[in-house]
């Protein structure tokens, strides 16, 4: 009897709740749908490094959206590695937009139909509002007196870097080795590729993203330069304290362009592409750039790279477009399966 | 006699509803979601799938799984055993704590796990750096991978372990010391038999556990292709690729190669416990 009694109270109990969060989902659903003027909600999938500058831009641009439209609008952001994120927005994550790594990996949505073709040209800088670079940060004092690529093939030097075929910025790395080295031989690529086979021969931990390889370098003490990209260096140099690592510039290096772009099936779906849109064009405003600045990415916006050029050597810089072509025929020729950085790793292939 | 059973009261409902739930929950768990990892390698053909998963660096990936995993599996055994044996056969201060934290791996996000382990095994590591000027390199080498897989695996063994031992009947030493056996002779032929398929039980779980095993190990191991590459992460590299047939087939021979090996292990298991009973 006693315990019929209790069955009754929890059964009791656990429908009072269902319905009061039935009548919350509705009552939150209710402003959606009223006018013009009702809150959005926009998601940005993002990779790992980004996570405070979109933290600060969100501000700023919800800001400005509620200035211009009166409407409020919240961001949501997510993180993570950028192949890893590309990969869940395929499999269904309700993005609006996504400001990743590597333009393979919004290709990668364009082929199954989530990204219009020619995402690329739809915003200015093949629609990446800002940029980076690959730099050598090395021990405080350079105790290997590291200046350029070369220096690091040169006998005992350990180099960090990341797993190409795990982590994209590795990608962009393995690139900028690549790109010093056929520019050194004249553009024979057989000695690029054996430039690179023994820069990977100097490394001796392969970590599986960037954020793993900089603890490594960082943290763990281990190998002499890290391979990192500009702002990820900054920031290391920042907060662990200047008299500890060295930023060395290279004589060259490849101009990193993590693109941005709408996911046009789902802004089309939830009707956000206006604010989707607008979203992405803030990030080349004034305001917007010096977000990204502020966070170690290169502006493109001429007035604000003017005010930070102290914090941006000028360096000589390749684009991928000017040396590999497109991200789709990089990755089959160099990344695939098969592809020149596994040959690297085949045995009796030195 | 038939009508005695079928009115017979169980605790749980008849055979045909028990097993229908049995049926349904494993195919929600276990086998849709395995069906649908063949599903996923079907754009692969025969021959692509066979070039895939005797690629070079696919098969040294395989070697140094197994090999690690079963290294540290048979190290738990032993360690485990000791433990398991110190847990139930004596008593010291702090007893119960000790027992809890047995279990803490288990709860431990591998991810972690793996980077504590290489904060201390690496060369500037506390235990690292001891190792270090005798030239043994404990992470970023396979050692490390073992170690790894150690401290994830050894609550398999104890806890597999530790309820035979609990249970063990005394008098049968006792009986065995009276006859005149030393202890050496009483714990190989006394008490080892009966915990032969306790022990090989742990070693399959802790063996099946390190094969599969990611989190923990992607950070020690240092991931060099042909040295120090694991089955796990040749996969997570072939999905960042996007190769989702690749990686499959990865993981399907993974698979294939594990089960056989289990198989193995529970028919010698079930073969030394109808030998001892």
């Amino acid at each position: 009897m006693k315990r019929q009694w209790k069955s009754g109270l929890i059964l009791g109990l656990s429908l009072v709740l269902t319905m009061m969060l039935s009548a919350c989902g509705a009552s939150k659903g209710g402003t959606e749908v009223d006018g013009s003027s009702a809150a959005v909600e926009l998601l940005n999938v993002s990779y790992d490094p980004t996570r405070e500058l979109y933290e600060a831009y969100n501000k700023a641009f919800a800001a400005h959206w509620e200035k211009e439209k009166g409407q409020k609008v919240t961001i949501k952001q997510s993180h993570g590695g950028s192949g890893k994120q590309s990969r869940s927005v395929q499999d269904g994550l309700d993005a609006d937009v996504v400001t990743l790594a590597l333009g393979y990996d919004i290709d990668a949505l364009q082929e199954k139909g989530l990204v219009q073709e020619g995402w690329q040209s739809k915003y200015e800088h093949n629609s990446a509002p800002y940029t980076s670079t690959i730099v050598l940060l090395v021990r405080k004092g350079n105790p290997k007196g590291i200046k350029d690529w070369d220096d690091l093939i040169r006998g005992d030097v350990q180099v960090i870097t990341p797993n190409p075929k795990t982590s994209g910025g590795a990608r962009w790395n393995y690139l900028a080795a690549w790109a010093y080295a056929l520019k050194k031989n004249n553009n024979d690529e057989a000695k690029a590729q054996q430039f690179v086979q023994e820069l990977y021969k100097h490394v001796p931990v392969l970590d599986s993203g960037a954020r793993g390889a900089t603890t490594t370098f960082v943290e763990r003490g281990i190998g002499d330069v890290l391979i990192a990209w500009e702002n990820e260096a900054l920031l290391s140099v920042k907060e662990l304290g200047t008299d500890k690592f060295d930023i060395v510039y290279p004589s060259i290096s490849i101009l990193a362009e993590p693109p941005v772009a709408i996911v046009d099936k789902v802004v089309d779906k939830k009707g956000t592409r206006e604010v989707a849109d607008a979203y992405l064009k803030y990030l080349y405003s004034e305001e917007g750039q010096t977000i990204a600045a502020e966070n170690y990415y290169r502006p493109t916006l001429e007035s604000v790279t003017a005010k930070f050029k102290d914090q941006f050597p000028k360096l000589e810089l390749v684009t991928l477009k000017d040396v590999f072509g497109t991200w789709k025929e990089t990755q089959q020729k160099h990344f695939s399966d098969k592809g020149i950085f596994d040959q690297i790793y085949v045995p009796g292939s030195s | 006699m038939s009508q005695v059973q079928a009115t017979r009261k169980r605790v749980l409902p008849g055979f045909g509803l028990t097993m229908g739930y049995s049926v349904l929950y494993l195919s929600l768990v276990v086998l849709v979601p395995l069906s649908a990892l063949l599903l996923n390698s079907t754009g692969l053909t025969w021959e692509k799938f066979w070039d895939v998963a005797t690629d070079v660096r696919v098969l040294a990936s395989y070697k140094v799984s197994f090999l690690c995993a079963a290294a540290a599996a048979l190290i738990d055994l032993f360690l485990g055993l000791l433990i398991a044996w110190v847990l139930v056969r004596y008593e010291f201060p702090g007893k119960r704590i000790f027992d809890a934290v047995i279990d803490l791996p288990f709860a431990l996000p591998t991810a972690v796990a793996g980077v504590a382990l290489t904060a201390l095994y690496a060369q500037n590591g506390w235990i690292g750096s001891l190792f270090e000027p005798l030239g043994w390199r404990m992470a970023y080498s396979q050692t490390g991978i073992t170690l790894a897989l150690m401290f994830i695996g050894i609550p398999f063994v104890v806890r597999t372990v530790q309820p035979v031992l609990e249970e063990l009947d005394k008098d049968e030493e006792e009986v065995a010391a009276t006859l005149g056996a030393g202890r050496w002779r009483i714990f190989c032929s006394v008490i080892v038999p009966e915990l032969v398929p306790p022990l090989l039980t742990g070693f399959a779980l802790a063996f099946a556990r390190g094969i599969g095993e990611y989190g923990s190990v992607v950070f020690i191991s240092g991931n060099m292709p042909m040295k120090t590459e694991i089955a796990p992460l040749l996969i997570m590299s072939k999905l960042e690729q996007n190769d989702y047939a690749g990686a499959t087939a990865v993981a399907l021979m993974l698979l294939v190669i594990s089960f056989v090996l289990l198989f193995v292990i529970n028919s010698i298991q079930r073969w030394s416990r109808r030998r001892t009973v």
